[in-house]
């Protein structure tokens, strides 16, 4: 009962002073702003990256053919257009590139180690066309082994196989959603053909299997388009894919561990084994990244940013709480005769110290809850920056918002303290 | 009953400077009687009177309330006592500035624990009594000075204290708002049967009450009875 008559006390007394308060809030604004904002972009960051690393598998190790003196390039331009890997300037040729016998023996070599090996070959973008129906893709030429690697996930049919790559056959595997556009439920799509309008020309592929599609691939892209018209990929003959471009060997592939090697010292022999290719090339060289490593390398890196920004937003609570501290102090002087007159008129001591306890845990939580909507609208448009769906949990929320009645708590007890200890009579005499 | 005995009040104690604010007083004040305190400033009177309202302890000497020492309580008895016994008036009202009269005369009501409802009650019969009934939701800027202090008098009242003690009620208002509120006071005094000590400079608030105690220098100079002229 109290308590409410110090509620209504203090908000009046802030309503009086705005400005003022609104200056003393500061701190503690951007303190818990900026710890919501870190913690939604963080979580939904480090979700991404899980979901990223179960998508990629931890057993995978990329190799990628580049330019000797260009050690320190970009590894996430690296990771997500490995079609474009190659430097700047020059151009790989055909015998700077891994071929398929280099492969082949490296496989036979390791056959222990060795699960899969994919190669992918990106065609770019081309629409599926049926008269009225149509679909949007990305046409991938890939490899036997890609299914494995890449997770992809067969629900009808069958993936590319050897036949296929040897023969340059001309079939496809699709998404479910492509079968939806351009089939709809009611007929098998398996052995059916389809029309691929690509820029370089149309062809016909049949249908042999059906993945299901998931949106996880389209991760550091937000898609903005309506879900008919989003891409999914349509996965055909790498050999078919390469069939009329200059450069028939290959700039990358990844290479998929059995369960129970040993990723990095795996990495290792891989590296040294395709090195020996290159030790006499004077341009190009291999390199071997190990995608688990790569991704605890970025989640450490986002980590470390975070404790960073941490550590900025507890001085500025710091900061905050100091200024709570401080205007209580002015305002307990400026009220002295007021201490006096609520004593002479029966206040206890306990009764004084609530009543400024109250008013710096109300300014503290003010300021708690404005950072709190501006954390969220800053964590919302950071997410959405980065391409990651923002995270927000209430558990956060409610620990942030107690939080902050606890720093006006802590930085007003003294002040409250000073103004219950004051003698009535100084009190009532202050001028 | 109020019982004063060897009442002394020192300040600057042990110092070359040392102060004799009051000097042996010996006072008895029956319930009921409306008392004036008068005498020259710095004199001792608001000194007196903060001992009296248990806002201030004595260097020595005793205080008694109805036979109870109030010179050797605790604070928080202190507060209780100023709380439910002593209603205390201001020469410059002491009225809380972002409240309105209502929530004015509520406040020591909060204090002594009363419910919502009962306060709303008596602070709004208590402003009737001091005829400020019309102005329940002026904040105190929005009040003459002479309503003030009818505000601050219903607030004295409202625990219903056996004591009214007011240091110079009249002093910051003119003499006919002055009169206004010494009609109060009467009112009060004739209605509730309040004790009533005012200290006052003005001959004519003094020959209003029933007994006039002159002080000089911390001592009692002169303790005479009066017939109140009405
Ligand atoms: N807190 C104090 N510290 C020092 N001296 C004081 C204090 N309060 C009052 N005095 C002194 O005590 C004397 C009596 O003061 P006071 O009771 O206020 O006089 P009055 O109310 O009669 O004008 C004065 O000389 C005053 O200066
Ligand atoms: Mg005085």
């Amino acid at each position: 009962m109290f308590f409410k008559e110090n509620m209504v006390l203090a908000l009046e007394s802030l309503r009086s002073n705005k400005m003022r308060a609104f200056l003393t809030m500061l701190g503690i604004i951007i303190g818990i702003a900026s710890v919501i904002a870190i913690i939604s972009v963080g979580d939904s960051l480090s979700s991404s990256i899980t979901t990223e690393m179960q998508s990629i598998g931890t057993n995978n190790i990329r190799i990628m053919v580049r330019e000797k003196d260009n050690k320190f390039g970009n590894p996430r331009n690296r990771m997500n257009n490995p079609g474009s890997m190659l430097s700047s300037g020059a151009s790989a040729e055909d015998k700077d590139l891994i071929t398929i016998e280099m492969l082949e023996a490296f496989q036979e070599r390791f056959k222990d180690q060795v699960a899969a090996i994919s190669l992918n070959e990106s065609r770019g973008t081309g629409q599926v066309k049926d008269e009225r129906l149509y679909a949007n893709v990305t046409v991938s030429g890939v490899n036997p082994g890609y299914i494995s690697v890449n997770n992809v996930e067969l629900i009808n049919g069958r993936f590319i196989n050897d036949r296929d790559t040897a023969g340059r056959k001309s079939v496809a595997v699709v998404s479910d959603k492509l079968v939806k556009n351009i089939f709809g439920s009611s007929i098998n799509p398996i052995g059916q053909e389809i029309k691929l309008y690509e820029t370089s020309g149309i062809k016909t592929y049949i249908v042999v299997g059906v993945y299901k599609y998931t949106d996880s691939d389209s991760f550091f892209g937000a898609s903005s388009t309506s879900e008919k018209d989003a891409q999914t990929s349509i996965y055909i003959p790498i050999t078919l894919a390469k069939q009329d471009t200059t450069i028939k060997n290959y700039s990358s592939a990844i290479i998929m561990s059995k369960t129970n090697v040993d990723t990095d010292k795996f990495t290792k022999d891989i590296e040294e084994y395709f090195s020996k290719y290159y030790e006499t090339n004077p341009k190009w060289e291999v390199s071997v990244i190990n995608m688990a490593s790569q991704i605890e390398t970025a989640s450490s890196m986002l980590s470390s940013v975070s404790l960073a920004i941490t550590i900025i937003a507890a001085i500025s609570l710091l900061v905050g709480g100091i200024g709570v501290m401080n205007i209580m102090l002015v305002s307990v002087t400026e009220r002295t005769r007021e201490i006096g007159t609520r004593k002479a008129l029966g206040a206890k001591n306990f009764h004084i110290r609530m009543q400024f306890i109250t008013e710096a845990m109300i300014i503290a939580l003010v300021g708690g809850l404005i950072g709190l909507v501006l954390g969220l609208l800053l964590g919302t448009l950071g997410s959405n920056l980065l391409g990651a769906a923002p995270s927000f949990s209430l558990p956060t929320i409610v620990l942030t918002v107690a939080f902050s009645m606890a720093i006006g708590v802590f930085f007003g007890y003294y002040p409250a303290s000073k103004a219950a200890q004051l003698d009535p009579i100084d009190a009532l005499r202050y001028e | 009953m109020i019982e004063v005995k060897n009442l002394e009040k020192k300040y600057f104690i042990n110092t070359p400077n040392e102060l004799r604010a009051l000097d042996n007083i010996n006072l008895k004040i029956e319930d009921g009687e409306f008392v004036a305190l008068v005498g020259a400033s710095g004199s001792g009177k608001s000194t007196f009177m903060n001992i009296v309202g248990a806002l201030d302890r004595p260097t020595s000497g005793e205080y008694l309330i109805d036979g109870v020492p109030v010179h050797s309580m605790t604070q928080n008895e202190l507060s209780d006592i100023r709380g439910k016994k002593i209603g205390f008036i201001f020469q410059s009202f002491n009225l809380m500035g972002r409240s309105n009269a209502l929530k004015n005369v509520e406040l020591p009501m909060l204090y002594a624990g009363i419910t919502a409802k009962e306060r709303t009650k008596r602070a709004k019969e208590l402003l009737e009594l001091v005829e400020m009934g019309d102005r329940v939701h002026h904040l105190p800027n929005e009040l003459s000075g002479g309503q003030k202090q009818r505000v601050a008098i219903a607030r004295s009242l409202v625990n219903d204290p056996s004591i009214i003690l007011a240091d110079e009620p009249t002093g910051a208002l003119d003499s006919k708002t002055g009169d206004i509120v010494m009609n109060i006071f009467k009112k009060v005094h004739k209605e509730k049967k309040k004790t009533i000590l005012i200290i006052t400079h003005s001959i004519e608030v003094a020959q209003m009450t029933q007994r006039i105690i002159t002080i000089r220098d911390g001592r009692i100079l002169s303790d005479v009875p009066n017939t109140p002229i009405s």
